[in-house]
């Protein structure tokens, strides 16, 4: 069953490439923020590219994803626009100001447009798959949400709904044990979410959030059951969120030693070891990949804070399609 | 219980201290809880140790006094948090539910549509529902899931009573007067308006202080507050609308324009007595709100001065509200949304010269 297919090098190096620009972009994010140059609110994923890009990258193009209050890793990782992400969080007239940092969009990529309602874009995931069932395509819908958002009404209803119609979605769970600043352990009796799939009588599996050829591993298997008919999946990745919650949470809630021993495990540091170490890639192609995301991201930024703001009249657009 | 309420701090014999709307309401549930058992909060991340204190920090410091049952802490699970509160309101206690944005109250809105507002009715008045529902509301730069000004949908649905302060001394006086209440009373805090003491502080926000009395003190549901005495017109406001108005005031004050502003801190029941009486005297109104433009809590108050004061109007009654879009993100476009000092003078201007 198990399609245990090892990725290419360049594979490999794309894999990484994405969760550099990832881990970067929201570190340069950051640090503007501290500056006071970022607009709106921030919901950061350090620590979680490993996710976004491991389930992303077994992806197809005409697949979608379906994200959250915290999206910047899943679209980058689908192939979101530096310059396109950008300009939604700066609200600049090119994303038309509308949406804002929660709801980031890359349609042409498959990114639909995130949601910052916990637990809204699980149905709603449910529903693109069963498009695809019914027009009989074998593209197949993503829909990520956090540990908190697995205790909302709307989870289990969409879920339960994709189980008995074997909709082509795959459920991935970042169990980044806090949601807000609520531990797991008081929102839940179970340790592993994916313990619920047997509920659902779907399949379940808690996989390592840290380790990204885990998740592509993973991942890989849940998105070719879907595609090829075999129904949902609940995946659950577990992780860790090295910001606060969102801009200026200090994270207080937790401890100094449980960050620290998540920070041991940081996704892209552990990657590129292996990289290094296991497939014999060069310091030098990793620091080129590096440099390369660096400049992409600052030239980016730069480019979208000196770009126009919206018109008054933007305000006005889209409330109904023509 | 004897209840002080008086109806303006200076009547109040216990000493008053300075505070912002975020103490208010937090003095308004420490004094509830003190007096009464019944009185309990649920909600997310409300006495987490080292968290928030809720969405906006009303609730910060609130378990470490009344420990963590009574500052319960849910999952993230607005149903669940709803019709948690209608059961144990049904069974006598007094819960007061907090959704950590007002938005997220359309993910439980059938508890509080179909299941609180109609128990009492439907039961043949055999139970009571005396919950609080706090919604934080309003536009601070999060976008359209993140500052709807909500009050509308509540006004629409009989049985559930609907209160929005605008000063912190209103804000404690009607909290408690909510949470003593036999009825679901849904009460609306406005994000810009719960100040920087004591508070997680909006970056556009007003920080409005206030004189707030240490003690046990209520606001009467269903009643307005005359902010200003004016001649030319009446401005009827809530929330962050009533302080842009009153600046707007101040501005026409200067051109020889006197608006008498009334605060509608409460929605349901309303006060259309005070109101009428006011317009009686301007025959003019002019009514401000922050909420889309069709069917919000204006309409109705319009509606029902054309039919109740069509004689004493000297000109057409006439709104200021957001358009009717969703609540744009960018600064640049949450500007054009949500009603400026500028948009309320030059309304109010024309309205006195028609
Ligand atoms: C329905 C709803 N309730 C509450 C919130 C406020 N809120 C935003 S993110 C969040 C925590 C979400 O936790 P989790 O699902 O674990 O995702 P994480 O933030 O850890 O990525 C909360 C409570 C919300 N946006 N929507
Ligand atoms: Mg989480």
């Amino acid at each position: 069953m198990s399609p245990d297919r090892p990725l290419t090098p360049q594979q490999l190096l794309d894999v990484y490439r994405r969760m550099v620009l990832i881990r970067r972009y929201e570190d340069h994010l950051y640090l503007l923020f501290l500056k006071g140059q970022v607009p709106g609110t921030l919901h950061q994923c350090q620590g979680q590219e490993a996710v976004a890009v491991g389930v992303c990258a077994v992806l197809r193009a005409d697949d979608v994803i379906f994200s959250t209050h915290r999206p910047v890793g899943h679209l980058l990782a689908k192939g979101a626009s530096l310059k396109g992400v950008s300009a939604e969080i700066w609200g600049k007239a090119a994303a038309g100001g509308k949406g804002g940092q929660m709801h980031l969009a890359a349609v042409e990529v498959g990114a639909m447009p995130s949601n910052a309602i916990v637990g809204a874009n699980v149905p709603i995931a449910v529903g693109a798959a069963l498009a695809f069932k019914l027009r009989r395509e074998d593209r197949v819908a993503v829909s990520f949400f956090g540990d908190g958002a697995a205790n909302i009404g709307a989870l289990h209803e969409g879920i339960n709904l994709a189980a008995v119609k074997d909709a082509p979605v795959v459920f991935v769970c970042e169990n980044n044990l806090y949601a807000a600043s609520t531990h797991i352990a008081q929102s839940l009796r179970v340790t592993d979410i994916a313990d619920r799939a047997a509920a659902y009588g779907i399949p379940g599996q808690v996989v390592d959030g840290m380790d990204v050829l885990a998740v592509h591993q993973s991942a890989l298997e849940a998105v070719e059951r879907a595609r090829s008919g075999g129904g949902p999946t609940l995946l659950e990745y577990k992780t860790y969120r090295f910001k606060g919650h969102s801009r200026g949470d200090a994270g207080n809630y937790r401890s100094k030693e449980e960050f620290e021993r998540w920070r041991q495990r940081d996704p892209v540091d552990l990657f590129r070891r292996r990289l290094l170490d296991e497939y014999q890639q060069s310091e030098r192609d990793l620091e080129a990949i590096e440099r390369a995301c660096q400049a992409d991201i600052e030239e980016a930024v730069a480019f979208t804070v000196a770009s126009p703001e919206p018109l008054a009249a933007e305000c006005f657009r889209h409330v109904f399609a023509d | 219980m004897i209840r002080n309420i008086p109806d303006s701090p200076a009547e109040q014999s216990s000493a008053t201290r300075r505070l912002s709307m975020t103490e208010a309401l937090r003095d308004a549930l420490r004094v509830a809880m003190r007096a009464d058992p019944s009185v309990f909060l649920l909600g997310e991340d409300l006495g987490v140790p080292g968290g928030f204190g809720g969405g906006f920090t009303v609730t910060l410091g609130l378990s470490e006094e009344f420990g963590h049952e009574r500052v319960m802490d849910t999952p993230i699970s607005e149903i669940a948090i709803v019709g948690a509160a209608i059961g144990a309101a049904m069974m006598g206690m007094r819960p007061v539910a907090e959704m950590q944005y007002g938005d997220f109250v359309f993910c439980a809105m059938d508890q509080v549509v179909n299941q609180a507002a109609k128990m009492h009715y439907m039961s043949n008045g055999q139970v009571k529902v005396p919950l609080v529902l706090r919604l934080p509301v309003g536009a601070s730069g999060r976008g359209a899931q993140h500052g709807q000004c909500t009050e509308a949908y509540f006004l629409h649905t009989p049985g559930l009573k609907v209160v929005c302060p605008s000063t912190p001394y209103d804000a404690k006086g009607l909290l408690l007067a909510a949470i003593r209440d036999d009825n679901p009373v849904v009460f609306l805090e406005h994000k810009l308006l719960y100040g920087a003491k004591g508070g997680r502080k909006e970056k556009t926000s007003l920080d409005p202080m206030g004189e707030v009395p240490a003690g046990d003190y209520e606001v009467p549901l269903g009643t307005v507050a005359v902010r200003r005495p004016g001649s030319h017109l009446t401005i009827l406001a809530n929330m962050l609308m009533t302080h842009r108005t009153l600046t707007a005031a101040e501005r026409l004050a200067a051109e020889g324009i006197e608006a008498e502003v009334i605060d509608v801190r409460s929605l349901v029941p309303l006060d259309l007595e005070t109101i009428r009486a006011s317009v009686a005297r301007t025959g003019r109104v002019l009514i401000v709100e922050e909420d889309n433009l069709s069917g919000g809590w204006g309409a109705e108050v319009a509606a029902r001065l054309g039919e109740t004061s069509f004689d004493d109007l000297d000109a057409p009654i006439t709104r200021v509200a957001a358009p009717d879009t969703p609540l744009p993100c960018a600064a640049a476009l949450e500007s054009v949304y949500v009603p400026s000092v500028e948009r309320i003078t030059d309304t109010a201007r024309r309205l006195v010269q028609e």
